[in-house]
């Protein structure tokens, strides 16, 4: 399929554009990224997403797709002669989806709190809240991977995508905090698979340094605090 | 498969559990429907041991149990239905990009619309209940725009049978006559979003939906019991 097909609307800091990279990647896919700077929204990407106004938004053959995890899933189902990314079992699939709506509805909405949290009780409330969620995370690798190095076996699949994409941003959260939440000494299983994730051909050119993940992270900060403009 | 392979932990008032039955319905597939008790006191529901076991991470119907393995969350459930039964009607379209589009409206309509239904409820003053009533004809309207799209003509989001976005959205009918007679208005308007109005009437008189449907009174009924345990369970 030619390069000139697909089109990937987005900007390399967001985990959720990364999703549709690693994915895409997986599938030795080629595309063009057509990059939104930080603080606006192009025309494109008004006119492909009017409902949510939000990047990723894959553009294929001139359809648009929208949201991070339906394009992934899109991108299994449309090419087939690459590697899968959702498992071929019906259970394993249920299960790959149920964790990975976890990640999004449950633990992500943590990592927030933690950022927007004012004062020393508001934040270790939020780090301890993340840490037993990384638990859960731990178990539900133990059960997943069954021995193997990724959440999808032994290649990486829809939920080692849907939770490794946040990795660089909980560097930047542990860096910035001076602290650690994904310990080796709670969460031993995940700290491999995260070194393991971060190597693999799919996702390492995906993640932006996390020097420039923090400049972002800073400038973010800032104008979330900032008063609103009239 | 024998009936007791299958199992379903819910609650016939739960729109979510009435997806999960609806799919079964769709799939001909035989169920145990292991009803969950309302609770005692200010409980909403008594969570059996069963449901707990199941379901650690939320604690929350449906939970549907195939042989004996747990799958929870109503549109996880939803797919795995149809990916496991695959002699019966097809819940999700065929096609990739149809797919990919019924499940970003299924998204919008479980982080969007769905809350905006329930703060309705939730709203302490006329205010807010009347921006929430506001938001739910917007994104009805949206959906009307979807229908047209997806439809393509025929009587549902997903053609000539009832599919996944009919599903997903569908189930919260009789919660939506519940809000318009409680509170005296209007949401789904044949005069704003004509092929919704005329698409919900067929979706609630659907072979797969009529049985699972509760009557308006019912749930009524058990609204008002539950708004009464709402709100003395929260403080003042």
């Amino acid at each position: 399929m030619a390069t000139g097909d697909v089109k990937l609307l987005g900007a390399g800091a967001s985990p959720y554009v990364n999703r549709v990279q690693i994915a895409l990647n997986i599938k030795s896919e080629n595309y063009e990224f057509l990059e939104e700077k930080l603080g606006s929204k192009s025309e494109l990407l008004l006119k492909s997403n009017p409902i949510h106004k939000k990047i990723p938004v894959l553009i294929h053959d001139d359809k648009p797709i929208c949201e991070s995890l339906v394009i992934v899933q899109y991108i299994d189902d449309v090419w087939t002669s690459g590697p899968s990314i959702l498992p071929s079992d019906p259970y394993d699939r249920a299960i790959a989806r149920f964790w990975a709506a976890y990640v999004d509805d449950k633990w992500y909405p943590l990592m927030k709190e933690l950022w927007m949290a004012e004062g020393e009780e508001a934040r270790a409330a939020a780090i301890e809240k993340i840490g037993e969620g990384l638990v859960v995370l731990e178990e539900a690798f133990v059960k997943c991977s069954k021995g193997k190095a990724f959440f999808g076996g032994d290649s990486i699949g829809f939920l080692d995508i849907a939770f490794g994409s946040f990795l660089g941003w909980l560097k930047v959260t542990e860096k910035m905090g001076e602290m650690q939440l994904l310990s080796e000494a709670k969460t031993p299983n995940l700290v491999e698979w995260a070194e393991r994730f971060c190597c693999d051909d799919a996702v390492k050119d995906v993640f932006p340094k996390t020097e420039k993940l923090i400049e972002i992270f800073k400038i973010m900060q800032a104008r979330a605090k900032a008063p609103p403009s009239n | 498969m024998a009936a007791n392979d299958v199992k379903l932990l819910g609650a016939w008032p739960s729109p979510f559990v009435m997806r999960v039955r609806m799919a079964l319905k769709i799939k001909a597939v035989d169920y145990e429907f292991l009803e969950e008790k309302m609770g005692s006191n200010n409980d909403i529901l008594h969570k059996s041991e069963l449901l707990l076991k199941s379901n650690p991470v939320y604690k929350k119907i449906p939970v549907l149990i195939h042989g004996d393995k747990p799958i929870c969350e109503s549109l996880v459930i939803v797919q795995y239905i149809d990916e496991v039964w695959t002699s019966g009607s097809s819940i999700l379209p065929s096609d990739p990009f149809d797919r990919a589009i019924a499940r970003f409206w299924a998204a919008y309509i479980e982080d969007k619309w769905v809350p905006s239904l329930r703060s309705i409820g939730m709203a302490e003053s006329e205010e807010a209940k009347k921006a929430a009533m506001e938001q739910v004809e917007e994104g009805l309207g949206l959906l009307e725009d979807a229908f047209v799209k997806c439809s393509k003509g025929k009587n549902f989001f997903s053609g000539d049978q009832v599919g996944y976005l009919d599903i997903t959205l569908g189930c919260y009918l009789g919660w939506l006559k519940v809000t318009e007679k409680m509170n005296n208005v209007k949401l789904l308007d044949g005069a704003k979003t004509p092929g919704l109005d005329k698409w919900a009437e067929r979706f609630c008189s659907d072979v797969a939906v009529k049985d699972v449907m509760p009557e308006t009174e019912k749930l009524i009924e058990f609204a008002k019991v539950l708004f009464a345990k709402l709100r003395a369970a929260s403080p003042n």
